[in-house]
């Protein structure tokens, strides 16, 4: 775990980037902003529109909260980051239906739902108000990648089970039953359940052949 | 302006649109406080409280913005809002009833990160509700989470003495568990008519 201590300075930033992927990934680990997560992964499209979108705010207001660090009083901090969170995705917002009018009509008022997403407030909080610019951003870069990833890989289970394609394109042919309840949120819920599980039994699996070594 | 009955704005927030169960608002609360019946109810009645206030706030506020043409500041001052109302009602609380604010405890500050109530504010505003739909509306809404996280709470402190596999404990288990309640609140979607 403690590895980026004893390592160079170029194996520390991969290390930051690497640990939003995988060993602290928002979604499967830290269990963070799952609003978005389920209600927006019914497509594939949304989910990397959603996920694309969420990482721009993330490493956009992680360079804002960085660059101020020293500037923000501590007994406002908290509104600060909001507000610099709340003009990014306003950003967002605006953008998003300016490329395509039909995701943003899907999307609904989940873009602006944003402000609200746990993961980057976190973020701001426990990493950007005390590191310099450059680590930041490689750290909201991480954990935008590992939120992305994560919602992609929901929204695959979802469209692929509840439509039988992905991205539009059919998978199982003209003759696939979809499972109707995956598009529905009750399926939200069992997939992204059923994620959590395939990760604890990663996890497990991991710890069971360290103690072997061990032992 | 939308003409939707009072009766049918209430039950559609608070059953057939549950924010928790379908549009999938105020999950992490949903999670994280409802290990025990009693912290849940109370965390649904001070969501309710703030829902309140800060649906009319937002409903003075867009009607403000719409005047001066500033749509755009439309999220960065519904965001402020929600903020100062939770404060405002935590003031207001702490002077006329001790007893509430001891038992809301921690509760309240953290409503201000809850995406139920800014949800609420965005979805009265594009839903065009006039005023008196708007605070039905948030009733409803308000209504919906508790109803959500209570009967979530009843189950987990039913599974706490059920014998649960290994790697489904935590988190894992509470989300299958909403997903049958999601499934099961969809028998609602007929309701309205």
């Amino acid at each position: 775990m403690d590895n980026i201590s004893i390592s160079s300075p170029e194996q520390a930033n991969l290390d930051t980037v690497l640990k939003g992927l995988w060993k602290e990934n928002p979604v499967f680990v830290q269990v963070l902003g799952m609003c978005p997560v389920l209600a927006v992964t019914n497509t594939v499209m949304n989910s990397l529109v959603m996920g694309l979108a969420t990482m721009f705010v993330l490493v956009s207001s992680s360079i804002f909260v960085s660059a101020f660090r020293k500037v923000i009083p501590r007994q406002v901090r908290i509104a600060t980051y909001i507000l610099i969170i709340a003009t990014f995705v306003t950003v967002a917002d605006y953008v998003i239906p300016a490329i395509s009018l039909e995701v943003h009509r899907s999307l609904g008022a989940f873009v602006a739902l944003i402000v609200v997403n746990c993961v980057i407030l976190g973020r701001a909080e426990a990493f950007s108000s005390k590191n310099p610019i450059g680590k930041s951003i490689l750290d909201a870069l991480g954990m935008g990648a590992g939120f992305t990833i994560a919602i992609v890989l929901l929204g695959i289970v979802r469209e692929l089970l509840g439509n039988g394609t992905i991205l539009d394109f059919p998978v199982f042919g003209p003759d696939y039953e979809p499972w109707v309840v995956m598009v529905l949120p009750g399926g939200a819920f069992f997939a992204l359940g059923a994620w959590l599980l395939v990760f604890a039994w990663f996890k497990e699996r991991g710890s069971q052949k360290q103690n072997e070594v061990a032992a | 302006m939308n003409s939707e009955s009072i009766t049918f704005v209430f039950i559609n927030a608070a059953l057939i649109n549950n924010f928790v169960l379908s549009a999938f608002l105020g999950i992490c609360p949903f999670i994280g406080v409802s290990k025990k019946l009693e912290t849940a109810s109370r965390m649904g009645m001070a969501v309710l409280f703030v829902m309140l206030v800060s649906s009319v706030c937002a409903f003075a506020v867009h009607k403000l913005l719409v005047i001066i043409d500033a749509q755009y500041l439309q999220l960065i001052s519904y965001i402020v809002i929600i903020a100062s109302a939770v404060q405002l009602v935590e003031m207001f609380i702490r002077k006329f009833s001790p007893v509430l604010f001891r038992a809301l405890g921690i509760f309240l500050p953290l409503i201000t990160t809850n995406c139920a109530i800014l949800g609420l504010a965005l979805f009265q505003t594009s839903k065009d509700y006039n005023f008196v739909q708007a605070l039905v509306y948030a009733l409803g809404a308000g209504a919906g989470f508790t109803i959500a996280i209570v009967l979530m709470a009843g189950l987990r402190e039913e599974l706490e003495l059920s014998d649960v596999p290994g790697l489904v404990k935590g988190t894992g288990i509470v989300l299958m568990l909403a997903g049958l309640l999601s499934l099961t609140f969809m028998g609602f979607a007929g309701l309205g008519g």
